[in-house]
């Protein structure tokens, strides 16, 4: 059974501006082992920036982030990825023309000892890391439910299915923390609780902990352990799901008054999801 | 006809009918002897083909066998099974009749409900269940099923939580009977010796396109009889190749890949997931190929699709030598007279189309395929068969261990079933019904002695409900359900079916269901293939939202209104059946479900239910409406109902007079 541990990712005090636009200012963030927690706020209010400076794909202006215990200033994606931190993009980012299962094995990439002539070659040694890391990615196909698609070229694919390929990939890495950016962006109802239950399950089976960015406040509430708010760039809340919920600041700023909606993004109702949670979508 | 399989002169010949083996796990021991190293199962997982010998296959099911008898499991005791075909599953089959009890299969798509009837009426003790879904399936209808006590399930992902005391994983289950067999040698074989050929090997469930599923009562001689005449027939050996990708609950899944593998020892593989198995079909290349007509259908319309994405020379040879297939096909297959010319062409045709396609599909290595469970339209047939593929009919239930009548070769015509095969016997009553006495009629409808007597009369015939007759040539030729066939008000012969299998052949068209007994005209409700409309939409930049936007769009009722209009000149061109030309349509806007009980759990229409249901639609087609609204009950997947609203658009269609009537394949593809 997985327990919510000790935090292994605390991002302190960032700050983050783009020319005269604050991003981020002084935002702390605490990510414990194993659990799944969720970022929220209207559009603009830094998710991504958050997620893009947790895995060095942004420096902050000020701050710091512990990862594992080493506090660094700055720290480069491809570190970020070799210590353990893996993601998905809002946007879909496969290689479009490469297969399934060729996209998956790229997130095997960083794991490979033998250099590109051995592979080249593929004798011995390299054939052997090669079955082994085959192996692996088919443990994930079979994990994701994704055989029947496993030599499709991922552009064929439709946009859910991609969506689950792109976390096979992350998942590929063995990460110890999983960001997900929007996983269920522009999903039908079905596909959505597909998603869900395949994060659940990672969570789950491997102990992954997982902070994911999400719009659709059902799926929010109904999987994450923890929820932190964002709005202009500041938290203003951070605790488990019902507590923000009912938290007045949350209300005002995200869930919105009729009169001020920050979020246009078109929203899926998703079935009894919805009529259990208190955010029925801002606006 | 090309035969892709070579068969070795060291073919071992079908296991002589050994007096001693007469049940499943006799047979079981008896391959595990005769061929200890031949693969028994196989099943594709981790994108790889893994296998079990005929051996393993053996000491796997002793150990389950132990396994539950461990677990409390006793002579006579009910074992059921649910899940997609895994061959762990077709090992707690036999591991259940291993130990005098009787395995009852589940449709694994059952919904809680249908569970729950099958499950308490089967009085139920063990389950075997394949993953969480259908465990907690399982749970949620546990409650009905007083009798039901333990579960043992094989997938334990997302299974770690589960603290129910009544469940037991699969893998500690065989450990745990291992270690009893260990201790007990002489245990499996001696409760395996204790078995009767008169035993019941299996209770099966019809899906019944009326009324409550009723279990169907095999004795292990009704189902090995049947499938040893079947295999003496077609010269089944033990190379063959089958795929199991059928509901285990069916007769025709059981008969082919579990009850013909263990008396010829043939290996059953298990495809990957449900939705691989295309793919998987290909890899295999089976040599035996079972299917019901609407995976034809599906393949067909698969194909259709993507022709269209083809270059214009693919297509223009696609279409060409298709048109060659279709005029000299069946006569080549058959080994009749044909011209050289068309014999080259044919050739030609193999080698550009025929064969490549057949690889692309899977089929390149079929000796024999059959196809039952429903009629199958004549151009669908012959499409395959003029491919140089050995599509045979067959006729067969539940209640007669599938075999009565199969097709010859050489002798295979479109509209018949073929000859009763040995020791089966077929009478026609004098209301037209098919009657038939084989070794493999059923014991009884499990505790339901009314049904057994309407069907099994005391005089040996068995009533099979179909109507049917025999050609001049001796082949049986069905007509359809007894009950359904009709008259037009008119006075003109009904036989929905076959109107509706004409529509069915359009790749647009995935359902119809027609109506006129006792009408002044024939009309239809249709159900359009997403897939193949869909595709078509794309392709004219019709944007839909929905299946049920889709379907209500104008120019699909005019591309349906074409198709319908092509099958009223076929119709037209019989003057039995001109009569029953389509006058009037309409697309539904939900496809028929068997969650909805509109369809049974193999997809045969509930001609009734749907009547009740849509009354109001059928109502609007014959009081000429323009238009018919509706309000349907839903279920979904999880169980959970909602309600939906349609106005749906009624059409005309021209009908055709007894003019000449062109190909249905141009139009269709």
């Amino acid at each position: 059974m997985r327990r919510i541990g000790e935090p292994v990712l605390i991002a302190d005090r960032i700050s983050l501006a783009f020319g005269g636009i604050v991003a981020l200012s002084e935002v702390s963030v605490a990510i414990r082992r194993s659990e799944i927690l969720a970022i929220i706020g209207p559009n603009g209010a830094g998710k991504t920036s958050m997620l893009n400076v947790i895995n060095g794909f942004y420096h902050p202006h000020a701050g710091s982030i512990t990862w594992k215990g080493v506090t660094r200033r700055r720290m480069r994606p491809y570190e970020a990825a070799a210590q353990g931190i893996a993601r998905t993009f809002q946007n879909v980012a496969l290689f479009k023309g490469m297969t399934t299962l060729d996209n998956i094995m790229t997130g095997r990439l960083l794991r490979m000892r033998r250099n590109f002539l051995w592979q080249a070659v593929y004798v011995g040694p390299a054939e052997r890391e090669e079955l082994a890391h085959r192996a692996h990615v088919e443990r994930i196909i079979d994990f994701l439910e994704i055989e029947a698609i496993r030599k499709t070229p991922v552009g064929r694919l439709p946009y859910g299915m991609q969506k689950r390929v792109e976390l096979a990939r992350a998942l590929a890495m063995e990460p110890e923390l999983l960001l997900l950016d929007e996983p269920m962006a522009g999903m039908n109802v079905e596909e959505k609780e597909d998603m869900c239950r395949f994060i659940l399950d990672v969570n789950d089976e491997f102990g992954t902990t997982i902070a994911l960015i999400e719009h659709d406040m059902g799926v929010v509430m109904d999987i994450s352990d923890r929820v932190i708010v964002l709005d202009y760039g500041r938290k203003i809340a951070d605790g488990p799901p019902g507590e923000v919920r009912t938290s007045p600041d949350v209300i005002a700023a995200y869930l919105g008054e009729e009169a001020a909606p920050h979020s246009p993004t078109a929203r899926v109702p998703s079935s009894s999801r919805n009529a259990r949670s208190a955010g029925r979508g801002p606006g | 006809m090309r035969r892709g399989v070579s068969l070795a002169a060291d073919d071992c010949p079908v296991s002589e009918a050994h007096d001693a083996a007469d049940t499943f796990p006799k047979l079981l021991l008896e391959q595990a002897r005769l061929r200890p190293d031949r693969p028994a199962s196989r099943e594709k997982d981790y994108g790889i083909w893994q296998s079990w010998s005929w051996a393993e296959v053996a000491a796997e099911v002793e150990a389950l066998a132990c396994g539950l008898s461990v677990m409390g499991f006793r002579r006579g005791d009910k074992l059921a099974i649910i899940g997609d075909n895994r061959p762990r599953l077709y090992w707690a089959i036999a591991a259940a009749q291993a130990l005098g009890g009787i395995p009852v299969p589940v449709y694994q798509d059952s919904i809680a409900e249908e569970l729950a009837f099958v499950l308490d009426h089967a009085e139920v003790r063990f389950a075997v269940a394949e993953d969480q879904e259908q465990v907690d399936k399982l749970i949620a209808v546990k409650e009905r099923c007083p009798r039901l006590e333990k579960m043992v399930f094989s997938d334990p992902r997302g299974m770690r939580h589960y603290r129910q005391p009544f469940l037991c994983d699969y893998e500690t289950l065989q450990a745990r009977g291992g270690e009893f067999a260990r201790s007990n040698l002489a245990f499996f074989r001696g409760e395996v010796a204790k078995g009767q050929g008169g035993d019941t090997a299996i209770i099966l469930y019809t899906s019944g396109t009326t009324g409550r599923p009723k279990g169907v009562v095999l004795s292990y001689d009704n189902i090995i009889t049947s499938a040893k005449n079947a295999i003496a027939f077609e010269g089944l050996t033990d190379r063959e190749e089958v795929l199991a990708y059928l509901p285990m609950a069916w007769i025709g899944e059981h008969i082919f890949s579990y009850a013909q593998a263990f008396c010829a020892g043939f290996c059953a593989s298990c495809p990957e997931s449900p939705a691989t198995v295309m793919g998987d079909l290909r890899e295999l290349g089976p040599t035996y190929l079972f299917a019901p007509p609407r995976i034809f259908e599906n393949i067909l319309t698969q194909v259709m699709i993507r022709m269209e994405d083809a270059g214009w020379v693919k297509r223009w040879l696609f279409h060409y030598f298709l048109g060659i297939a279709k005029r000299v096909g069946l006569p080549v297959l058959d080994r009749r007279r044909v011209p050289v010319i068309d014999r080259v062409l044919y050739w030609l045709g193999n080698m550009l189309v025929y064969g490549p396609l057949k690889n692309t599909l899977g089929l390149s290595r079929v000796r024999v395929a059959y196809t039952a469970g429903e009629a199958i339209g004549p151009d669908l047939f012959n499409f395959y068969r003029s491919l140089g593929i050995n599509l045979k009919q067959l006729y067969g239930m539940t209640e007669s261990s599938v075999f009565l009548c199969i097709q010859k070769d050489g002798a295979v015509k479109p509209d018949t079933v073929g000859l009763p095969i040995e020791d089966v016997e077929i009478r026609i009553a004098e209301d037209g019904e098919v009657l038939f006495r084989s070794p493999g009629a059923f014991q009884c409808y499990y505790k339901n002695p009314e049904a057994t007597a309407e069907a099994k009369r005391p005089d040996g015939w068995i009533h099979t409900g179909d109507s049917g007759f025999f050609d001049p040539d001796g082949q049986l030729k069905i007509l359809d359900r007894a009950r359904d066939v009709g008259r037009l008000e008119g006075g003109a012969l009904f036989a929905p079916k076959f109107i509706e299998n004409k529509l069915k052949f359009f790749p647009y068209i995935k359902e119809a269901v027609v109506f006129g007994d006792g009408r002044p005209f024939v009309a239809a409700l249709v159900n359009i293939d997403l897939e193949a409309v869909g595709d078509w939409a794309e392709r004219r930049n019709l944007a839909y939202g929905s299946y049920q936007e889709l379907a209500a769009e104008d120019a699909v009722y005019d591309l349906i209104e074409g198709c319908i209009e092509q099958a009223n000149r076929d119709l037209a061109a019989e003057p039995a059946l001109a009569p029953s030309q389509i006058r009037r349509f309409l697309i539904l806007h939900k496809e028929l479900d068997a969650d909805d009980g509109e369809l049974t759990r193999t997809r045969k229409v509930r001609r009734r239910i749907i009547a009740a249901r849509y009354q109001t639609l059928i109502d609007a087609l014959y009081l000429g409406r323009s238009s018919g609204r509706i309000e349907t009950d839903i279920t979904f997947e999880d169980g959970r109902t909602g309600r939906l609203r349609a106005e749906l658009a009624i059409r005309d269609v021209a009908m055709a007079s007894l003019a000449s009537a062109p190909l249905l394949l141009q139009e269709a593809s």
